[in-house]
Formats: C-alpha cells, sequence, structure tokens
C-alpha cells in the first residue's frame, strides 16, 4: 500500500497507541478482563498466520502451520521442565528449532506446488500430532502439564521483566508480550515485503522459472520464506504453551492449520497487515456466533465463502477500493 | 573472432524420443546466430540445455572454456547465458519497471539480509538499478509504458519486456526463442533494429525463429535443425541454397525459407 510517509506514522503510532494504551484502559475500566485472554490469542494466532501469509507470498499454499506451533509448544515446554530453561531463552530456541526442522522438510517439498504442496502441508499437521503422541519426550497424550510462568528477564542484573508468577495480573503481562511480539513480526514482515525481497518473493509468487533465469537462486529464497514463516509458527506455539501452562498433542490440529490459511484468505493475500485483521475478524466472528447455538459451523461457514466470493482479495482490498474513489 | 560459446555433441532424449541428437556448433563473438527448423524439431529443447533448464543426456556447453550445462538455470545466468522464453514470459502483476528491475537481481551487490537492512550498499543497488532499467526501457521503447501493470500490455511490447528483462541480467549471450512470433511486419521490423542495435552493444545473439525474412536478415549464420538433428550451419545464402534444407521445408519450401 502506498501511503505517504506522514500518514503512516500516523497510523502505526495510532495503532501502538490502541494495543498499548487504550485496550488494557478500556478493559480495566469495563472489568472484561476475560478479553485479555482473546485478544492475547488474537495477536499469538496472527503471528503464526503472518508466517502463513509469508508461504502464500513465495506462491505456496501452507496449510501446515500447526505443525510448527505445536513443535514450538513442545520445544519450549520440554527445554523448561527437563532442562530448566528460563522460558525467555527457549522462546528464540523454539523459533530456531522450528526454522530447522523447516528447512530440512523445505528443501524436498518446496519444489511441489500448488494443490500438491498444500496436501503435504496438511499431512505434516497430522505428522507431528502423531510424532507428540508417540514419542516418549512429549510424553504421549497425556502432555506436558505444569509448567511454570515465565520467569524474571534480567539482563546484566537488570530486571527487564518481572516473574510472571509474582504479577498480580499476569493476563495483562500476557497480553503485553504477545501484541509486542506481534508488533515486532510484523515489523519484520512489513520490512521484507517492502524491500527488495518482497520483489523477489513476489517474482516466485508470478514465475519461478523466468525468476530462475535472470539468476535468483528460487530454491534458496523458497527455503527462506519457508524458515522464516515457520520461525514465526514455534514462537506463537511457545507462548501458547506458556499461558495454558500447558501442551498436549492436540493443542494445534488440522482445525488450527485450516484458520491459520483463512485468516491470510480474510485479511487479503496481498496485504501484509491482512493476516492480522483476518485473525481479528474470525476469532471474534466466530465468538459472537456462538449465540447461534448449533448453527455456528453452518453460519460461519455460508459467512466465508460469501466473503469469498465478494472478496476475493480480502477485507484490506475494501479499503484500497475506498482510498482510490476518494 | 573468438569462439564464445561452443556446443559439442549434445544430446537430449525424453524416453523414447531424442529431441536434439548429436548437435555441435559454435557462436563467436558478437554474432547473431539463429537456429531455424520445422516445428519439433528441437530448437526449443536445444535452448533450454544451453541454458541449463534441461540437462543434456550426453555432450556439453561450454562458454568461454567453462562448462555451463547441466548446472541450475541461475547459475547459468550467473555465468552470463540467459534464455527470453517462447511463450511470454513476464512477471505480469508488476509494472513493467518493476519486472526490468528485479531482473538486476544478479548485479546486486548487497546481500538479501544487506536488503533487509536497508544498507547503504543496498540503496547504492537500488538507485543503480532504477538508473539501468530506465535505460533499458528506452532502448527498447517501452519507457512510457513504465508505469503499466504488465500483464496489460499489448503482445508486441510483452515480447520488447521480455528483451528488456533478459537484457537487465546484464549477459554476454542472450537467447531469444521466437521473439518475433506474433508480431505484424513493423513491429518485427521494429525489433529486427532492436535486435541489431543489442548486438552493436557488444551482446552475442542466439536465436531461434519462424520468420524467414527476417531471419535471413538479420543472421550471420545460420543453423538448421530437423528431428533433432543438424542437417545445415551457414550463412543465410548458403542456407537458402541448401538442398538439405529445401527438403526439410519440403511443401512450403519456396515460401517458408525466403527464397
Ligand atoms: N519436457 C519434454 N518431455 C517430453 N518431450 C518433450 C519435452 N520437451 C519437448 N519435447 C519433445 O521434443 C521435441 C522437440 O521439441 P521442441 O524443442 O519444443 O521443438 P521446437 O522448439 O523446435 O518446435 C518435440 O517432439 C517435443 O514434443
Ligand atoms: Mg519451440
Amino acid at each position: 500500500m502506498t501511503l505517504n510517509r506522514n500518514t503512516r506514522i500516523a497510523a502505526v503510532v495510532a495503532f501502538l497507541a490502541i494495543v498499548f494504551i487504550a485496550v488494557p484502559a478500556v478493559i480495566s475500566l469495563s472489568g472484561r478482563f476475560d478479553l485479555y485472554y482473546t485478544l492475547t490469542s488474537v495477536a499469538l494466532l496472527s503471528i503464526a498466520s503472518a508466517g502463513v501469509w509469508l508461504t502464500f507470498y513465495i506462491g505456496r499454499i501452507n496449510i501446515g502451520q500447526g505443525a510448527y506451533a505445536l513443535t514450538g509448544g513442545y520445544v519450549s515446554a520440554i527445554l523448561v521442565m527437563n532442562h530448566g530453561w528460563s522460558f525467555w531463552l527457549t522462546l528464540p530456541a523454539a523459533g530456531l528449532f522450528c526454522a530447522a526442522a523447516s528447512v530440512l522438510i523445505g528443501l524436498p517439498i518446496l519444489r511441489l506446488r500448488g494443490v500438491y504442496f498444500a496436501m503435504v502441508t496438511l499431512v505434516l499437521t497430522e505428522v507431528a500430532r502423531l510424532l507428540a503422541l508417540a514419542l516418549p519426550i512429549t510424553n504421549g497424550a497425556k502432555g506436558i502439564v505444569s509448567i511454570p510462568l515465565p520467569g524474571a528477564l534480567s539482563v546484566f542484573g537488570i530486571t527487564l521483566i518481572p516473574d510472571f508468577a509474582t504479577l498480580q495480573n499476569s493476563r495483562l503481562a500476557f497480553y503485553l508480550l504477545a501484541v509486542t511480539l506481534m508488533v515486532v513480526c510484523f515489523a519484520i514482515m512489513y520490512r521484507l515485503v517492502n524491500s527488495r525481497i518482497g520483489k523477489l518473493c513476489q517474482s516466485l509468487q508470478q514465475n519461478e522459472e523466468l525468476a530462475s533465469s535472470i539468476g535468483v537462486n528460487i530454491a534458496y529464497l523458497r527455503v527462506i520464506a519457508y524458515a522464516v514463516s515457520s520461525f514465526f509458527g514455534g514462537v506463537s506455539g511457545a507462548i501458547f504453551a506458556a499461558i495454558s501452562q500447558s501442551i498436549y498433542p492436540s493443542s494445534f490440529t488440522v482445525t488450527d492449520s485450516v484458520n491459520f490459511m483463512l485468516n491470510c484468505f480474510l485479511g487479503g493475500l496481498g496485504y501484509v497487515f491482512g493476516p492480522m485483521l483476518g485473525t481479528l475478524v474470525l476469532y471474534f466472528g466466530w465468538d459472537l456466533l456462538f449465540q447461534t447455538g448449533r448453527f455456528q459451523l453452518l453460519i460461519y461457514s455460508g459467512l466465508m465463502i460469501v466473503l469469498m466470493l465478494v472478496l476475493p482479495n480480502g477485507l484490506l482490498s475494501l479499503a484500497e477500493t475506498t482510498r482510490k474513489k476518494g | 573472432m573468438a569462439e564464445m560459446l561452443e556446443v559439442s555433441g549434445i544430446t537430449k532424449r525424453f524416453g523414447g524420443l531424442v529431441a536434439v541428437n548429436n548437435v555441435s556448433f559454435s557462436v563467436r563473438e558478437k554474432e547473431i546466430l539463429s537456429v531455424i527448423g520445422p516445428n519439433g524439431a528441437g530448437k526449443s529443447t536445444l535452448f533450454k540445455l544451453i541454458s541449463s533448464f534441461l540437462r543434456p543426456t550426453t555432450g556439453e556447453v561450454r562458454l568461454k572454456g567453462e562448462r555451463i550445462s547441466g548446472l541450475a538455470p541461475h547459475i547459468a545466468a550467473r555465468r552470463g547465458v540467459v534464455r527470453t522464453f517462447q511463450e511470454t514470459t513476464i512477471f505480469k502483476n508488476m509494472s513493467v519497471r518493476d519486472n526490468v528491475i528485479i531482473a538486476h537481481h544478479l548485479r546486486s551487490k548487497a546481500s538479501l539480509f544487506g536488503f533487509f537492512l536497508g544498507t547503504g550498499t543496498a540503496k547504492a543497488d537500488e538507485a543503480a538499478f532504477g538508473q539501468s532499467a530506465d535505460e533499458i526501457l528506452a532502448l527498447l521503447g517501452l519507457s512510457s509504458l513504465a508505469h503499466e501493470i504488465a500483464r496489460n500490455l499489448p503482445h508486441g511490447h510483452l515480447r520488447a519486456l521480455g528483451i528488456a528483462i533478459g537484457l537487465a541480467t546484464n549477459p554476454s549471450i542472450l537467447l531469444l526463442d521466437e521473439p518475433f512470433a506474433g508480431m505484424n511486419h513493423d513491429e518485427t521490423m521494429r525489433m529486427v533494429e532492436m535486435v541489431r542495435r543489442l548486438r552493436e552493444r557488444g551482446l552475442t545473439i542466439l536465436l531461434v525463429e519462424h520468420d524467414m525474412p527476417a531471419v535471413m536478415k538479420i543472421s550471420d549464420r545460420l543453423v538448421v535443425l530437423n528431428f533433432g538433428q543438424k542437417i545445415a550451419e551457414g550463412t543465410p545464402s548458403e542456407i537458402q541454397a541448401n538442398d538439405k534444407v529445401i527438403e526439410a521445408y519440403l511443401g512450403s519450401e519456396d515460401e517458408a525459407i525466403g527464397l
């Protein structure tokens, strides 16, 4: 999107003010503390969805992000429980582990295109679940429970983040953590997409043969994009495990993988901030439809279909058309 | 004139079909050499072998003595062999200028991470690419269309854009697969002029083309393929007088090879 510089800065400042000041203020005034949990989930899911969006950006339909979220959750939980690591260290570790795994998995499967890649990634989520059930280290169906809350984070004796267990309101702390990471993640995505790397990714999406004929190492670029994508999945899963203080083989399933993808579709595949908006709308939309009882899924699916027909380029394409008219 | 590219004994089998059969020839520096032959003769396959899009069954291709076949397309491109496609091949959802800018990839000095951070080198690269892209667009008469989305271009301009993309990689040898296909007479003549100008700028050009009058006009030498085999090689006038060639084009020979 080509907003001018001042508008962009104003938009960023407004967004930061809303998520860091306005939302906590409104929640504490209204006493709806449960919203923290909801919004934290939205922020984390949008990080995982941002990863999926990046794989879309290189022309691959990724229905496997659940596998990396699950892996990230387990990596963090195991490092904390079995090896006594600080949660804060397990966060990058979970991301890096997933990125490394995705390089090994991606090298062969990223050659596949279209529905073939999509199917393999779908299977990947199921493979991750079955592995979590089968491996001794993940403790089977019982999962890993009673994970302690994140401890204090100190650098050179200065406490940057207090021990979550000592906080009165750990929900606010998790919210701030999730939102901060979301902001960082989308800042990285924005920069990626608006630098030359974004153009290179687009060149892959539009024509891989031509891209390689102009000297682009397409295999390398695909793997990099997929690794960044999986890193985001792993980090988001690790925080989920820390919030719920538990992780099970069923914590992330095929449904989650599909939802990550839908979030991207709904927000708009052409817009960096699409996955963020998509996640917010889908998550709250689903909750609102809860009133409709057993029709919830039916109405939800119907609305999704209508939205995709009416707005094939996602919700954010609305904003663009409005601006062009104005 | 020095030998630029050497194709020696190259063969490509697809299952039982021998698409290219033991073909050898060489291309000199700053030469325009055309490969002609009936449909299915193996011309496009030959180009794919030279640009490492396909791996030869046997034989090899050398550029200035260095083997460039059997690698990967992006490596062949890095060594200076770049191909444009028979089908109109562009990045259709990018602007014309962005198409050409992205094709400067091989010239970037900054790393991917450098581009992410926006280092000085990356900014210098971007500026240089923009400037060079504008020059290339001017050379190919595309300046006024620079900000069009590529998919909206008329056919003739799409071909020109395909060539602009090839040029942006700064190749030492450019492989053009049917650059005049689908063009009317005027467009073809303009493109012929263009290809000549490229050669004057020091480029070596290898061409596959069906438009015989254009080929005869533009080429220094020709290689003729039929059923995957080389049946003749020589100057336009030698080829026009060659019995085997006339036979290969039997039926419409007079018109087809522009006698
Ligand atoms: N990837 C492929 N797999 C199998 N056969 C192919 C392939 N590419 C080309 N061929 C066959 O090889 C022969 C030469 O094709 P091609 O090089 O495209 O001919 P030309 O460009 O001279 O018209 C044709 O018979 C074609 O069907
Ligand atoms: Mg052909």
